[in-house]
């Protein structure tokens, strides 16, 4: 048994997460707690890649952090970092697509938080940051982590835009769901059962245990 | 001795509030009926919403000017709700639930620049624990705010709105929560609080007795105006 693909689609899915966590957080406190113009125009490229086929944010991809790509001829000119069949890829392929989830979750969890607490914190004295830090982040906690798991599990099982940017190169961009998809074809069936299996049994494992924590840590 | 002035215009959904006012020292009772626009002539006075005209003035300082002319541009003067230096206290209390007792009467005092300096630290803390133990809510410290009553739970909140020593104390229907029983025992403290402590109050509240009781200068509102 290869345990390379889960490896290291543990670690596209992980990296990806915490991109995920950072800008779904910047995005939906600007774009929900800010007056800035063109939020709705925002919000809707923020969700888009929920929206399209994966074999399209796979090409849209492709087209920028290609080589010849507006961002991709940047990375590779300044930084030296090729993007296109590379682990790179997988991972920005993952967090775009699980970005949309972040964003719902962390922006549902914000606007359910009464304002008044954010008022009350103003009025004793607190900075932005502050409010943040210690009343709006933490009140809003329980629907962030709701969103990091469910954006890991997406990030773990993203196929087409990770077909598309990063292929499948055993050992280098090889992912669980590309290597089932290899295998199926291939006819390795006891392969695809054993990586079916360890997904099945590690998505069913997050969801039990996000449930019952959501269950119990209840402020109000 | 203390001087409040304010003047605070602000087009509502169905009037415009208009009210124009100033008391020296005391407790100024605001009393009227619900959608009067008791609550917004607060949150103007705190900074939390913007008149569209007017002003608010503590001593003689300015924390809003937006002169008639000005009203549908930016305000001449508008310092944000963290500067203006006054003690809130929101009628469903807004204790954060997240935090305990202690921790959400400390929680002005440790945005105070003084909150850095060790010996000024020191004294801040001490003047909490006075604070605390004048409300006879210092053995609840370690409790979870969301696990107290609710006659504690608006010592809690009154004591976090005057812990910074505030230059000027809103209270919105602060007694409006409670039952009847925690109602007498509340009172009495905060007749306590008024006499020991002194701080010019803008006091919120439906009932004629509590204006009675607490009201050095009064005023009714109606539709957003004085009547």
């Amino acid at each position: 048994m290869n345990f390379a693909p889960v490896i290291l689609s543990l670690k596209i899915a992980s990296v990806a997460t915490v991109f995920s966590f950072l800008l779904g957080n910047l995005f939906a406190y600007i774009i929900n707690k800010k007056k800035i113009p063109g939020k709705n125009i925002w919000e809707t490229v923020l969700i888009l890649p929920m929206i399209l086929p994966p074999s399209v944010m796979g090409y849209l991809l492709l087209i920028v952090f290609g080589k010849r790509g507006p961002i991709g001829a940047f990375l590779l000119e300044h930084f030296g970092v090729q993007v296109v069949f590379t682990w790179v890829g997988a991972t920005i392929a993952a967090c775009v697509v699980s970005l949309p989830l972040m964003y719902q979750n962390v922006k549902a969890a914000f606007l359910s938080t009464d304002p008044i607490y954010e008022q009350a914190a103003m009025t004793l004295g607190s900075s932005e940051w502050r409010i943040f830090r210690t009343v709006t982040f933490p009140l809003a906690w329980p629907g962030v982590v709701s969103g990091v798991v469910l954006a890991f599990a997406r990030a773990l099982g993203e196929f087409g835009a990770t077909l598309m940017i990063a292929g499948n190169i055993p050992g280098k961009t090889q992912t669980v769901p590309t290597a089932i998809y290899f295998a199926v074809e291939s006819g390795k069936t006891e392969m695809a059962n054993a990586l079916v299996l360890i997904m099945t049994i590690f998505s069913f494992v997050l969801i039990l245990g996000l449930n019952a924590w959501l269950k119990k840590k209840n402020y109000y | 001795m203390s001087r409040i002035d304010f003047h605070v215009i602000k087009k509502l959904d169905i009037f415009t509030l208009d009210v124009h006012c100033g008391f020296d020292s005391g407790v100024l009772v605001v009393r009227g009926e619900s959608g009067a626009g008791k609550t917004t002539l607060l949150h103007c006075i705190a900074g939390l919403l913007a008149p569209d005209a007017g002003f608010v003035s503590i001593d003689g300082e300015r924390m809003f000017l937006r002169d008639a002319e000005n009203a549908g541009r930016g305000a001449q003067i508008d310092k944000p709700a963290r500067a203006r230096g006054l003690g809130y206290l929101f009628q469903s209390y807004a204790l954060f639930p997240n935090m305990t007792v202690e921790q959400n009467v400390l929680y002005g005092i440790r945005n105070k620049p003084e909150y850095k300096d060790h010996t000024r630290r020191k004294e801040l803390l001490d003047y909490a624990g006075y604070i605390m133990e004048t409300f006879g809510i210092a053995g609840l410290r370690r409790k979870r705010s969301t696990a107290i009553s609710g006659g504690e739970k608006q010592r809690v909140a009154l004591s976090r709105a005057i812990v910074t020593k505030p230059r000027l104390l809103l209270l919105d229907e602060p007694f409006s929560a409670l039952d009847e029983e925690t109602k007498a025992a509340v009172y009495s403290e905060f007749r306590l609080f008024k006499e020991r402590f002194r701080i010019p109050t803008i006091l919120i509240t439906h009932s004629d007795a509590e204006s009675e009781m607490f009201g050095d200068h009064r005023i009714h509102m109606k539709a957003g105006v004085i009547v």
